[in-house]
């Protein structure tokens, strides 16, 4: 009788895990929809080898790539070689990549082609009688949105969106959706194959530490919880600066913009971490669940509003590290009469309880002065000051700054006394800086998330209730910028702070910080 | 990496902690984007003799140096403090920060061992955990220190009698928290376990557990014992003391609930590199796993009545001896609750040494 007592605990909770850092992962197969695309390239297959090099990769590993080249498994194994040999944040250990490689599988074709989807079926049928048994299975998908609803339903019309005995996922790359109806319309196609609790979709900003140290500094340190709210924050800015343009990517950001490529998604994830109420756990669902909460609760411009609320730019020709480079409308493969914004800045308002009446300013730019990647949270200043600011800068008001990128870390401006016989004040920095106080680099994001898709942790991922919420604070924006195809688009110089235009955002003689 | 180097002969701690302040301040004022590293403090007392040796170790700690290390090197015959402070850095590029990290070497005598605590203290770095190395004994540095540590980092595998090592363990468990070396190689061991028993359906074979063999290198019995001790601790083992092996190692029995027990092996493998060499895991019902270390993991083989022989790689790079200590250096700041159940089950489990 104790021994079934015993059996019966241990089959609740595994008495092993205890005091382990890395937590088990089930068996699974692994399979890359756009394997030989530039974000497996660079980021998958590199960090799926430093899972391996780690350790962390479930007991048994498979992974298939699909893509429509036409080629051989062992050709798949060699560009993959290359991929981590290139692009790893350490380097390889060739006994581990050769291992990693050396059972890699590749199935080429459309991804619209049925027979695609029984080849692979093959395949994760062959890996699963390997194992004796099945294995888990997440899919992938790193391909061009469009075809997003076309692998998820002939994953399902295939009979692969559920295996008995395993779990299967579905994980969706960014952007989801174009906008708020293409997003519903998407979350349709995807919730008639899949439940919501087999979709990931991944913001690879969540998987910054940075970005999860947010949830740290506000609900691990009592220190600044009693001032986080509208009586003592006078407002906010959430800046995303980028120092460099649009690459080769003229044909993606033509279609996208600065709202799309890097509002909608993280930097409002940014403005709901720092702005949700303290979760009941750090349960996917129950951080899910205030996220929704503070997203509902920014009221989404009127479309005669949005002028009002929000500036639209694109990069002039100009200088940046003493190069002269070209205009927006002058990059290649971008139309010369192109109003796609490269520039964007919102002024924001969450209508709850905690954040009534504070501005929430967001701004993202290409080809700015410098990269840089920072939420800085501006407090009231004091109510009444006995010192004379004759001589000196006088008393500023505290600002406490999370730079994300690039180099993580918090700092706090104070006011000090300046050393001297006189009583004058300027402001000095407390700063943390995760390189000073850390010994651990930090794992690449994509690492920490393709592991918890493996392990069913959807914290990090956005849920599909969530992404609604998201496209529908940006939805008006986008239409009143669509629709307006008259007014002139602001031009600011490569190199530069952004247009003079957003600083009309800020009231009450607010200005953005210095990049 | 550059350096900024001071030194004095015939020394005192507050010169020591003088010199060091100036050297930050001076490499700051040159370039304000270097910043010092406050992450720990690490003192390690050492036989003079042997000091270059423990150094070339504490270089290949990788990523996990601490953020101001103090060797104390013990001298026969000295009376007086010599010492030298380097401030180590790569001068940041693009835009970033730099971290200096700090480094003192003082050279001492054996009378200064006991008023060691007077010599280090003024030198740590205030409000960051403070870990002690003391690879060579000095028992009496390591006393003076009581106060002044947070962490003890230990080898249980270092000392060559087991019975021994095993109780120096529990003693400074008593006193201090502890980082054994001898438990960090059993970790991609543990979690291999933990992993291969996590599904539920497996999860219940745990208490049909019917034998546990346990391969290691010679001199790291220390490590079998604690792996024997954590699963022993774990599932709630009643345990017995092993029992010399006709000196082919130790075998005995843990009984898990009645009669029912484990037959637990530990057997010596022809190894180089410390730590264990296999595991060897059978359940009731013919189901067996082994885990053995292999090129770029462990191979895994299993075998059982329903899915027949099988064999794979579990992929993972070995970390070395360097990584091991590194990972030592992490573990600092950690806290495992599971150590000190496994170190006294492998205290009873290995009570009657060979």
């Amino acid at each position: 009788m104790q021994s079934a007592a015993v059996a019966t605990e241990f089959e609740q909770e595994n008495p092993l895990i205890a005091g382990l850092e890395r937590l088990p992962v089930r068996s699974t197969a692994l399979v890359i929809f756009g394997a030989t695309g530039d974000l497996a390239h660079r980021k998958l297959l590199p960090a799926l080898y430093n899972l391996a090099h780690e350790g962390a990769l479930p007991e048994r590993f498979e992974m298939i790539g699909v893509a429509r080249r036409d080629q051989e498994d062992l050709d798949f194994r060699e560009m993959a070689r290359e991929s981590i040999e290139r692009f790893s944040r350490r380097r390889p250990d060739p006994p581990v990549l050769d291992g990693l490689t050396a059972e890699m599988r590749y199935v080429p074709g459309a991804f619209d082609d049925d027979e695609v989807y029984s080849e692979l079926g093959g395949v994760l049928r062959e890996f699963d009688e390997r194992a004796g048994e099945p294995l888990n299975r997440i899919f992938y998908l790193s391909t061009a949105p469009q075809f997003f609803p076309v692998i998820a339903g002939k994953l399902g019309a295939a009979g692969l969106s559920e295996c008995e005995n395993a779990e299967t996922r579905i994980v969706i790359e960014k952007p989801f959706g174009y906008d708020l109806s293409s997003a519903r319309q998407l979350n349709a196609e995807v919730l008639d194959v899949f439940d919501e609790s087999q979709v990931f979709r991944i913001d690879h900003y969540l998987g910054k530490e940075t970005v999860q140290n947010l949830m740290a500094l506000r609900f691990a340190n009592a220190l600044f919880e009693p001032v986080w709210n509208r009586n003592f924050v006078d407002h906010v800015e959430i800046t995303a600066a980028e120092d460099i343009g649009i690459g080769g990517r003229a044909g993606y950001y033509e279609g996208a913009g600065a709202l799309r490529d890097l509002v909608q998604n993280h930097m409002m994830q940014l403005l709901a971490l720092l702005t949700m109420e303290p979760p009941t756990s750090f349960n996917a669902d129950r951080v899910r669940d205030e996220k929704l909460k503070v997203l509902e609760a920014i009221v989404p411009p009127a479309i005669e509003d949005v002028s009002k609320m929000s500036v639209r730019a694109q990069y002039g020709p100009g200088t940046i590290g003493g190069k002269r480079v070209p205009g927006y409308r002058g990059e290649e493969g971008v139309d010369p009469n192109s109003r796609t914004e490269t520039y964007a800045a919102l002024r924001l308002h969450v209508s709850n309880w905690r954040w009534a009446d504070v501005p929430f300013y967001l701004r993202t730019g290409k080809q700015l002065a410098r990269k840089l990647t920072e939420i800085a949270v501006t407090l009231k200043p004091v109510p009444h000051l006995a010192f004379q600011s004759i001589g000196s800068v006088g008393v500023q008001p505290n600002q406490i700054i999370l730079t994300v990128q690039p180099d993580e870390g918090v700092s706090v401006t104070l006011g000090a006394k300046i050393p001297g016989p006189r009583m004058r004040i300027r402001p000095v920095n407390m700063e943390f800086r995760y390189g000073t106080s850390f010994m651990s680099e930090s794992p690449e994001a994509y690492e920490r998330l393709i592991l918890d898709a493996m392990r069913g942790d959807a914290t990090l991922f956005t849920r599909g209730d969530e992404i609604e919420a998201l496209w529908g604070i940006i939805d008006p924006i986008l239409t009143a910028w669509h629709d307006d195809t008259t007014s002139p688009i602001p031009q600011y110089p490569a190199g530069s702070a952004g247009p003079p235009e957003a600083d009309a955002l800020l009231e009450d003689d607010r200005k953005w910080r210095r990049l | 990496m550059s350096e900024d180097v001071w030194s004095e002969q015939n020394t005192n701690p507050d010169a020591i902690e003088a010199a060091l302040r100036e050297l930050l301040r001076e490499r700051h004022a040159a370039n304000q984007a270097l910043a010092p590293a406050r992450v720990l403090n690490m003192v390690v007392v050492v036989d003079r003799e042997w000091k270059g040796e423990i150094a070339n170790r504490l270089e290949r700690v990788g990523r996990y140096h601490a953020s101001r290390t103090i060797l104390c090197a013990v001298e026969e015959g000295r009376e007086t403090l010599d010492a030298v402070a380097v401030v180590s850095y790569d001068e940041p590029r693009g835009g970033g920060i730099g971290v200096m990290r700090e480094a003192v070497e003082i050279d001492l005598g054996p009378e200064q061992l006991s008023a060691l605590d007077t010599i280090v203290d003024p030198v740590v770095m205030s409000d960051l955990p403070t870990v002690l190395w003391s690879p060579h004994g000095h028992d009496e540095a390591a006393a003076a220190l009581r106060d002044v540590i947070d962490v003890t980092l230990l080898d249980s595998d270092d000392i060559p009698d087991t019975v021994a090592a095993l109780a120096r363990a529990q003693d400074e468990l008593n006193l201090a928290y502890v980082v054994d070396l001898a438990w960090l190689r059993t970790t991609p061991w543990r979690e291999r376990l933990a992993a291969s028993f996590d599904p539920p359906s497996r999860r219940a074979t745990l208490v049909s557990l019917e034998g546990m063999t346990i391969r290691h290198q010679a001199s790291s019995r220390a490590s079998a014992l604690l792996l024997a001790g954590w699963l022993a601790s774990q599932l709630h083992w009643d345990i017995r003391p092993l029992e010399p092996a006709n000196g082919e190692g130790m075998r005995g029995r843990a009984y898990t609930s009645g009669s029912r027990y484990v037959d637990i092996r530990l057997e010596t493998a022809d190894q180089e590199v410390p730590g264990l060499a296999g595991v060897t895991v059978t359940c009731g019902g013919g189901r067996s796993l082994s885990l053995d270390r292999a090129l770029g993991g462990l191979r895994a083989q299993e075998s059982s009545p329903d899915r027949g022989e099988q064999s794979w790689l579990v992929l993972g790079a070995s970390r070395g001896e360097g990584g091991i200590l590194g990972e030592g250096v992490r573990q600092s700041h950690l806290r495992d609750p599971t150590y000190g159940p496994a170190l006294r089950a492998a205290r009873e489990l290995g009570r009657d040494g060979d």
